[in-house]
Order: structure tokens, then C-alpha cells, then sequence
């Protein structure tokens, strides 16, 4: 695997993506709308009741001003990953695209980065998704806010890569669950999405700091709340070595499964 | 005359299998060369490699005098290539099937429209441009290939058993753009296990089992040579290997 293979010409297949995703760009636009808008009623007004503050690196947070930069992480890490571990598995296998953008002058390393930077930018959309009703509901503060866009970047970058690390090492698109509930979900539940580690027994802890997106939430909640400290810096290099490495190794893989 | 494709020792292996093991062929500018053979045979281990989508094993290949090992973009940019099963894009149209391919070839978006627009046609497949391409019948799904195959303007169009599978009337059509494509002076490669196609259509052709070249020639010649003239390619090839061709 050689990145300097990678060309301008992935954009070709960055831009095929975006066509498909615009013929059926209303199931694309309103899951990501209507995702957060669940989470922010069942957890704001359900659980909310019980819980109206939370504490969190020492600061009194209403609930939902906890919950939302962890639901933005959320959206970016879904929409960035599945689509590079099931779309880009599909595209791969069933339907054949990246056997037919071969027979074209781009090389398998230009088809990978389309992929990725597809994903991420997928990852991009659901976590600005998020960000929007957020805002609507006054649970973000400007201008730091702006600083989700960074994040979901480079994150959703780093998603990609692991949804397409998990589409090369699957034989089949059924093995694609073992990664959703040994590597997604716990993420999810366990990031400091819902609630902070600090109450966490020491183990699972040092466990979630080892996840990507405890890292991620820590950062959008830095970039939602403006409470900016030093421990995003190493948050932020955490993100900025992981990302090209799970890419790099993603197309790795990607390549040996697919040029024999 | 340089050759367009020049093979030497070419070599194809997977693991312990040898499924290319060790070929030479030139093919001539505007000629359609055959490569013929029974399932099995390395062809299409032969075709990955001229198209630049698969690595070489060994040996030596050329495509308009450049090293397919050094400039696979460049080779393939001048290539049209016409695979043995369909990928097509399912997501889009035929008209969107010719200009997204189009696009990988850093062809504008106007010119790739027009050139969409006289290839379906060309293919007569206008009552169908706005369709799905999972609406199609085998036979139109084939010619929608064909036709992606030329978007390019290719100077070397490689098909890979291109009426595999096909009914008589849709391998019929098939036949006659092949014809037309020679009658344009288009440089064809031609994969098939039908004798019959290989003797139609192309002026020369090699006939490879089990990854080696077992004869060179035209197709009268082969046959006035192995069965004196009286005779098919099939009977050509089954003298050669002494066995009935697999379907």
C-alpha cells in the first residue's frame, strides 16, 4: 500500500457517491435530522425528569447540554462508519463498482481514498446533523461551536477508516454485526455519550480512554460547551495519529482482499 | 508497425496456481485477436493483466509500447474494457451508467453527455436511457457494457467473452458492433470459448489451455493446417487437446 498512489482523481468516486446519495437524498437527509431529535425528547424529557444536572470536569451541566456534543459524536461516528463498512462492502461485492472504476485509469488506492473521504464526509454531514437541532434547542455555545466542524472531520475520517477496515477483513456482509456489537455499541454506551466516565469503576475507565470515541466526545463537548482544557490537546493527537493509521491499514487490507 | 499489446513469459500465479504460465502473443494495430480457449484456460487472468487490474507473476507486457507494470493509468486511459459479467451501476440510469463511467476519464460533463447520447444510439437502447439498469434484459445489459466500453474512445477495446451467456439474437447484435468497431479500424481483443465467434470475428488468434499457448494463427490457416481444410476451429482445438470443449 503506497499513499502516494493516491491521486485527485478518488474524487471521481467521492462525486459518484455524492451522485447516488442525491437520487435518494430524502432517506439520507431526514435519518440524520430525526436520530438526534429522538434521543434529545426521550432523554431531555424522559430521563431529563430525573436527571436536571449532571457534573461533569467539575462544572454543573443541565442534562441535555451534556448529552448533545455526545450525540454529535454519535452521529458522526455512525453515519461515517457504516457507510464504509456496509455501503462500501456492497459496492465491493454485490454491485461491483470498484472491479468496474478499476478498468478506468484510476488505481485501487484512488477507488479506497473516494471511499474514505466519502465516509467522511458522510460522518461530517450526521454530526452537523446534530449540531443544527442542537442549536435549535439552544444547547450549543457560539462561536465555539464552529469547532464541531474540525472535529468531525478528522473523526469521521478516522471512522471511515475502521467501517473500511471491517468491510476488507469480512468474508461476508452478515460478519459485519460482530464489529457493530464488539466495537460500535460498547462505544456508544460507554464513551461519555450519555453520561460522564468520572463515576465509572477505575477499570472501565482506563478501558473507555482507550476507546476513539470517548476522545471525539470529549473534543465536541470542548467545541459545544467552550470549555476548552488541556486534556483536549491529547485528545486531539490521540485523533490525529489514529485516523491515518486505521486509513493507511484499512486500504492495506482493502487491496490485499481485492488485487491477487 | 509497433504492436499494440506485446506479451513475453507472461506469468500469472495465485498461491501454488499457475493460471497464466508463461504466454507470448503481439497483437497489430486494427486487427481483432482472439484469445481462445476453454474455462479454465487463463484468459481472464490474461485479460486482468492487459488491463492493468491485475499484477503480473512474470514475463514482460507492453500496451501502446508502455510497461504495464510502470504505467497502468496511462494504459489504461487508452483502454475500453468489456468485462464477462455485468457491473454496471445499479444505483443510476443508462445515461447516467455512460457519463459517471465517463467521469473517471476526466471527461467533461458536457462532452460526456454527448458522447452518452450517440452511444445509446449507437446501441439502440434509446426507449431505455432514463431506465434502471436493473430493469434490463440480459441482452440490452450486454449491449449497455459494450457501449460503456467505447466512452473513452478507446485505441484498444479488450471483451471478454462478451456473448457468454447471451441468447442467438442478442449474441447476433453483439457480433455486428464488433464488426462495425473493425470496419472503424479499432483494435480488438477478443476472449471466448465459442469457436465459432473466434472464427467470425477475429483475423488472428492463439489458443491457450491450462496457461500456455497451444497454436498461433489465423483461423483458416489452423484449420487447413491441424485438420486439412476440411473442417471448424472446434475440430482444430479438440485435435490439439484431444478433449471435447467444456462449456
Amino acid at each position: 500500500m503506497n499513499p502516494g498512489l493516491v491521486s485527485r482523481r478518488c474524487l471521481h468516486v467521492w462525486r459518484r457517491n455524492y451522485d447516488v446519495s442525491r437520487l435518494t437524498w430524502k432517506t439520507n437527509v431526514l435519518p440524520p435530522l430525526i436520530e438526534p431529535l429522538l434521543y434529545i425528547f426521550a432523554f431531555g424529557f424522559g430521563l431529563g425528569v430525573y436527571v436536571q444536572h449532571i457534573q461533569y470536569q467539575g462544572r454543573s451541566f443541565e442534562y441535555l447540554t451534556y448529552l448533545a456534543p455526545g450525540m454529535i459524536a454519535v452521529g458522526t461516528m455512525f453515519h461515517a462508519i457504516f457507510e464504509c463498512m456496509y455501503g462500501s462492502f456492497v459496492r465491493m461485492r454485490y454491485q461491483k463498482t470498484f472491479e468496474a472504476t478499476l478498468c478506468t485509469p484510476l488505481l485501487i488506492e484512488d477507488i479506497l481514498a473516494g471511499e474514505l473521504l466519502w465516509g467522511a464526509t458522510k460522518g461530517v454531514f450526521g454530526g452537523l446533523a446534530v449540531l443544527v437541532v442542537s442549536a435549535c434547542f439552544g444547547l450549543t455555545a457560539w462561536p465555539h461551536a464552529l469547532l464541531v466542524l474540525p472535529v468531525a472531520l478528522v473523526s469521521g475520517l478516522m471512522f471511515a477508516g475502521f467501517g473500511l477496515l471491517f468491510a476488507a477483513v469480512s468474508p461476508y456482509i452478515d460478519n459485519l454485526n460482530l464489529p457493530t456489537f464488539l466495537f460500535i455499541n460498547p462505544m456508544f454506551l460507554f464513551s461519555g455519550t450519555f453520561f460522564p466516565l468520572d463515576g465509572m469503576p477505575l477499570w472501565l475507565r482506563a478501558l473507555s480512554r482507550l476507546l476513539p470515541l470517548t476522545h471525539v466526545a470529549d473534543l465536541m463537548r470542548a467545541s459545544t460547551t467552550g470549555l476548552l482544557n488541556a486534556g483536549l490537546l491529547s485528545s486531539a493527537l490521540y485523533l490525529l495519529v489514529l485516523t491515518p493509521l486505521v486509513c493507511g491499514y484499512a486500504m492495506w487490507r482493502m487491496k490485499r482482499r481485492l488485487i491477487k | 508497425m509497433e504492436p499494440i499489446v506485446s506479451a513475453q513469459g507472461l506469468v500469472k500465479r495465485y498461491g501454488d496456481f499457475t493460471a497464466v504460465a508463461g504466454i507470448d502473443f503481439e497483437t497489430r494495430p486494427g486487427e481483432c485477436f482472439g484469445l481462445l480457449g476453454p474455462n479454465g484456460a487463463g484468459k481472464t487472468s490474461t485479460v486482468g493483466m492487459l488491463t492493468c487490474t491485475l499484477p503480473l507473476s512474470g514475463g514482460d507486457l507492453r500496451i501502446f509500447g508502455l510497461d504495464a507494470r510502470s504505467h497502468p493509468r496511462e494504459i489504461k486511459a487508452r483502454l475500453g474494457v468489456c468485462p464477462q459479467e455485468s457491473n454496471l451501476d445499479t444505483d443510476f440510469t443508462l445515461t447516467q451508467n455512460l457519463t459517471v463511467y465517463a467521469r473517471y476519464f476526466d471527461i467533461p460533463q458536457g462532452e460526456a453527455l454527448a458522447r452518452a447520447k450517440e452511444l445509446i444510439a449507437r446501441f439502440r437502447l434509446e426507449d431505455k436511457a432514463d431506465a434502471c439498469v436493473d430493469d434490463l434484459s440480459g441482452g440490452l445489459r450486454r449491449r449497455l457494457l459494450v457501449a460503456r466500453t467505447l466512452v473513452n474512445r478507446p485505441e484498444l477495446v479488450v471483451l471478454d467473452e462478451p456473448t457468454t451467456g447471451l441468447d442467438p439474437q442478442s449474441k447476433h447484435q453483439i457480433w455486428d458492433e464488433v464488426r462495425a468497431m473493425k470496419a472503424a479500424g479499432s483494435s480488438i481483443l477478443l476472449t471466448t470459448h465459442y469457436m465459432e465467434e473466434a472464427a467470425l470475428l477475429c483475423d488472428r488468434l492463439i489458443i491457450i489451455d491450462a496457461g500456455r499457448v497451444l497454436e498461433a494463427g489465423d483461423p483458416c490457416g489452423l484449420i487447413s493446417k491441424h485438420v486439412g481444410g476440411i473442417g471448424t476451429l472446434e475440430d482444430v482445438f479438440l485435435k490439439l487437446t484431444g478433449k471435447a470443449l467444456r462449456e
